[in-house]
């Protein structure tokens, strides 16, 4: 199976063509909104952080910016910086353009002020955005295509239909020679001896452990267990009897696949098959992480029907209640409800997704991306601001 | 076909309901692409789970082909299958009870 993407320099393929404009810190968010209102064809990257932080954190803001600035889906990069950022800049830029991207800096203490930056960037960006748009889609088979996966406002549809159906359709793009990425770490407690049975081997094993123990520490350092009071009243009044099942309803997603490798936060995989990555589930930091992991096409699950897209990668929403279809139809993609109603089944809604991920990769759009509603991003931190 | 209840896996000796069902009815179960039917001996709401299978005290649970619980009590064909007869083996967190790893 083919889909038409974009060829990058450095082999990867985009399923998207935008000028990517990002935000070095949270003070120039205000210009890079600007700059893509105005011009079409640019794709933004806002976020909350590059200063006022941990070194661990600036470290991980570098990372991510750069990482955001690789992935496929993006032509060129303009990177607008105030001027007394704490984030690398060098790193940044000069990490993007070893991909092969054009790199454009502008500094807004240096340029004189937000109107002369977002002028200046506004006729940059156009020439960039004409540049790209001369690029055309070219046939690449699936294998070439690194799938995101969320689920998210889970209802008990979710565990039931579109989860499992995400593992049929992942586990299709696996066996094609794709890559799939599981993250939301915090849905892993209480089954995730289960999910370190799928690990490819006893080390790969090892670091599903030691994310969760991650995740229950940090929160456990500001007083919550997380895993305590897990199934919840509501959960077990729903029908959800252990932790076991409450956690193997979101990891359904993952399929049958061995899981090859475990990965840092937005960091790209290096092998092909099913990973999994240290994300938290909040849609914002995790649509981010995926990004950041150069995928560019996302899944999204949805029981009571979640809005959320990300600027650049599209977001596939996908639900199994007949109610989130009828009441958030600005929003949903794909309605499988017909499983719960008995005219279609599980491996079958597994191949028609798998199938409308060819397409929307091939440049159909989804909803979120018509309705704009494309701006859930952030980066996922570890320690305080200060 | 109209159907009453998902299993997940061949090897799941559980199903979940996807409507509120009555006792007495039979109820159509879809597996993937084949379907059985169970006569339900207790009523299931929408979203419970009842047996496809006899099970004996301490045998395992299965859904989504994985280890779910384990019973607490023998429980024939058609039963609610919830926490009056499967417990975690992970511990139960909302009672903050033992802690059993077995």
């Amino acid at each position: 199976m083919n889909f038409m993407g974009y060829r990058r320099k450095n082999g990867t393929v985009g399923t998207r063509n935008y000028v990517g404009i990002l935000s070095a810190v949270v003070c120039v968010n205000e210009v890079v909104e600007n700059i893509v209102r105005q011009v079409q064809g640019t794709a933004r990257f806002t976020h909350h952080q590059g200063c006022c932080q941990t070194m661990l954190d600036i470290g991980i803001v570098n990372r991510t910016l750069t990482a955001l600035g690789k992935n496929p889906n993006l032509h060129s990069v303009i990177l607008i910086s105030l001027g007394c950022e704490s984030t690398n800049l060098t790193e940044v830029i000069e990490g993007i353009r070893n991909s092969g991207k054009r790199v454009e800096h502008l500094v807004v203490q240096e340029t004189g002020g937000a109107t002369r930056t977002t002028a200046e960037a506004i006729l940059l960006a156009q020439t960039m955005v004409h540049e790209a748009s001369l690029q055309e889609r070219e046939p690449f088979p699936i294998s070439e295509l690194v799938l995101g996966m969320k689920c998210g406002s889970s209802d008990t549809t979710s565990g039931l239909v579109p989860n499992p159906a995400i593992g049929v359709a992942s586990d299709l793009l696996v066996a094609a020679g794709g890559t799939s990425i599981l993250g939301e770490v915090t849905e892993f407690i209480g089954a995730e001896h289960i999910l370190a049975n799928h690990a490819v081997n006893e080390t790969v094993a090892q670091g599903i452990f030691e994310l969760v123990e991650r995740m229950e520490k940090r929160a456990m350092a500001v007083g919550e267990d997380i895993r305590g009071g897990q199934p919840t009243g509501g959960n077990i009044k729903g029908g959800l009897t252990t932790i076991e099942e409450k956690s193997l309803g979101a990891i359904a997603k993952a399929g049958t696949a061995p899981i090859q490798a475990v990965y840092e936060y937005g960091v790209r995989p290096t092998v092909k098959g099913l990973v999994v990555m240290d994300s938290p589930g909040r849609e914002p930091e995790i649509l981010t992480g995926l990004a950041a992991a150069g995928c560019n096409v996302i899944v999204f699950a949805t029981g009571r029907g979640a809005p959320q897209g990300f600027p650049f990668v599209p977001v596939l929403k996908i639900t199994g209640s007949r109610t989130a279809v009828e009441k958030m139809s600005d929003h949903i993609d794909m309605d499988l409800s017909a499983v719960i109603d008995g005219g279609d089944t599980i491996p079958d809604a597994g191949e028609r997704i798998l199938k409308e991920l060819v397409r929307i990769g091939s440049g159909t759009m989804t909803k979120a991306e018509i309705f704009g509603y494309v701006n859930s991003m952030d980066i996922y931190m570890q320690g305080p601001v200060i | 076909m109209a159907i009453d209840a998902i299993a997940l896996h061949t090897t799941d000796n559980v199903a979940t309901a996807v409507q509120d069902l009555k006792v007495g009815q039979e109820a159509t179960v879809r597996l993937n692409h084949d379907v059985c039917h169970i006569i339900l001996q207790e009523d299931i709401p929408y979203g419970h789970k009842f047996t496809l299978k006899p099970i004996q005290l301490g045998e395992k649970i299965f859904k989504y082909g994985e280890i779910i619980g384990r019973a607490t009590t023998d429980i024939g064909v058609g039963y609610h299958a919830h926490i009056q007869n499967i417990e975690s083996l992970r511990g139960r967190g909302d009672l903050k009870t033992k802690e059993d790893e077995s």
